[in-house]
């Protein structure tokens, strides 16, 4: 059933940026809807950003039709900004305040009255936890304070809903999780979320609904459930062999759906991991290690973007 | 337009923790030229300076054009090193233009922000002249609003100059081959008509030596001096006018792509 006009925060069709000659966007088609987590996957250089920043009305549009919150980017760039909060890729906060003044400062430029803006700022800073580093500068707090700052001075107009760039690249683990966990209390209370990653683990664990995009182009659309029925089997077997793979030679033939041959291992994409890791102890094909695991995320992403190495 | 003043804000609410030691450094820039080129040097030059110099000693000559002179100094260097660090280093307009503010704010609440630092600049100086007994009148009070449209003229130009470079090795460029033949060849230290003719022409087409000559008219309170002043501020203000205007242009050329 296609969603109806009021559901749709963000509308997309043919959207393409060019820069010169180059084409970092390519006539793509999505919607995001009221309350979804959205998800942007793809390698570095698919065009993820690109498509980011126009929906957040800092680059401007090439060709095609755009619809953000029923405005349009082209004539109503302020008044769709004054109605999201962006977490670009790289925190720029400002390093000559203090963190509140970051939040208050900010809140200041979307023109919320000074009381508003300190109470705001208090319940932010509880909210990503860093009331008590309220007075200090910005330069000596952790990545993962500076990303939860960052995240707090998104929020600070109350937005409709939230862009945020690759919101965990380079963070610990500890970190990573309580931003994570921040975003799904977010999610909870029906903020609406559109997120770029090349996370897989991040997108399954944030995203209702993504589109994977490679070479400027969106290749696949769905959830990460539909995703992996579509694009990879339940299963998937690592096999490894000892000294290279002496005489294998079409001896894993019909064992599963896909057979992929790395320089390190073989991957076999199969619903039953261990009724094929059976077969093949029958058929006494000689292996150093096997390992069963569900097919995830990153299976669909490298089947659809490709193995080699983007740069 | 408001918005544009939470730009002022924002940089005000910086200088609120640094403002003590930019005063102190209003304070000495003045004390040490009039020290040491009125008085030290003025004493050496005080028996021919008279028809020269309109009658003038040296000091009370030279004061008015160090106000004008450092006003610009100051207006150009708050025009360099921040707005590139705010474009490229910290990228505080990035974060901005996040926000419902455009680059026209951003534009305007620096040109703002240049206007207060030149405000305060020019009322320190003009404390410390009134010392060394150089104002002749309340007509000084004027030199204050002549020197901010100096300031921002040169502000406006410089601050489009910034929009275009990727590293700050233009700057030194920028203080080395055009501040400072301006603050020697505008009238600061000696009359322009000292110079040869063709030399002249290329002064007076510099928006410093028409700051120069208010800032001085103003404080000497000398019609002399100020005859040529409704030319002088139609001067600064098309300058100032096209300055900012290709200012927006390379702002946004840089800022939104």
């Amino acid at each position: 059933m296609p969603p109806s006009l009021s559901e749709v925060l963000v509308h997309a069709r043919r959207l393409t940026k060019r820069f010169g000659t180059f084409t970092a966007v390519d006539a793509v088609d999505f919607d995001v809807r009221t309350g979804e987590a959205f998800g942007f996957l793809g390698p570095n250089g698919a065009g993820k950003t690109s498509t980011m920043k126009m929906i957040a009305c800092s680059s401007p549009i090439t060709e095609g039709d755009l619809t953000v919150i029923g405005m349009d980017p082209r004539a109503q760039a302020p008044q769709i900004k004054a109605h999201l909060g962006v977490v670009p890729k790289t925190d720029n906060l400002d390093a000559e305040l203090t963190v509140r003044e970051n939040l208050e400062m900010y809140a200041r430029y979307f023109d919320i009255p000074n009381e508003v803006a300190r109470r705001r700022t208090d319940e932010l800073l509880e909210f990503v936890q860093l009331a008590e580093r309220a007075d200090d500068q910005v330069d000596p707090l952790s990545g993962g304070m500076k990303r939860r700052l960052t995240l707090a001075r998104a929020l600070v107009n109350d937005p409709e809903f939230l862009i945020l760039d690759e919101p965990t690249t380079g963070l610990d683990p500890q970190a990573r999780h309580l931003l994570w966990e921040r975003l799904y209390r977010l999610k909870q209370r029906g903020a609406t979320l559109i997120i770029t990653t090349h996370y897989m683990d991040e997108a399954e664990q944030l995203c209702d609904r993504l589109v994977v995009m490679d070479k400027a182009k969106i290749v696949a659309e769905g959830s990460p459930r539909e995703l992996i029925e579509r694009y990879s089997t339940r299963e998937v077997l690592e096999l490894r062999f000892p000294d290279g793979r002496p005489g294998l030679d079409g001896r894993l033939d019909g064992l599963a759906e896909r057979v992929e041959e790395l320089p390190d291992r073989v991957l076999l994409y199969t619903a039953d991991g261990e009724g094929t890791l059976e077969t093949i102890h029958a058929r006494d094909i000689h292996i150093d290690s096997a390992l069963v695991r569900r097919a995830t995320l990153e299976d669909v992403f490298l089947r659809l973007t490709g193995r080699s190495l983007v740069e | 337009m408001t918005i544009a003043t939470r730009v002022l804000q924002r940089n005000l609410l910086v200088y609120r923790r640094t403002w003590r030691g930019s005063l102190f450094g209003s304070f000495m820039t003045p004390l040490l030229y009039l020290t040491a080129m009125g008085l030290g040097l003025g004493s050496l030059i005080a028996t021919r300076g008279g028809a020269v110099l309109g009658g003038y000693d040296y000091l009370h000559f030279l004061g008015p054009g160090i106000l004008a002179a450092s006003c610009m100094q100051s207006a150009v260097f708050e025009s360099t090193f921040p707005i590139m660090g705010k474009i490229m280093w910290r990228r505080n307009y990035e974060a901005m233009l996040a926000t419902p503010l455009e680059v026209r704010h951003l534009l305007v609440g620096e040109l703002l922000w240049i206007a207060f630092r030149v405000l305060s600049i020019s009322s320190v100086f003009l404390v410390i002249l009134t010392l060394f007994g150089i104002p002749r009148g309340p007509l000084a009070l004027l030199a204050i609003p002549a020197a901010i449209l100096t300031g921002l003229a040169f502000s406006a130009a410089v601050m489009g100059f910034a929009a275009t470079q990727r590293n700050d090795a233009g700057f030194s460029w920028m203080f080395r081959f055009v501040v400072n033949p301006l603050f020697l060849f505008s009238g600061t230290f000696f009359p322009i008509t000292r110079l040869p003719e063709p030399v002249q022409w290329v002064a007076a087409a510099t928006p410093l030596y028409h700051g120069v000559s208010l800032v001085r008219g103003t404080i000497l309170n000398d019609a002399a001096i100020l005859s040529g002043w409704p030319l002088h501020v139609a001067y600064l203000l098309v300058f100032f006018g096209v300055a900012a205007a290709i200012a927006h242009r390379l702002l946004r050329r840089r800022l939104v792509n």
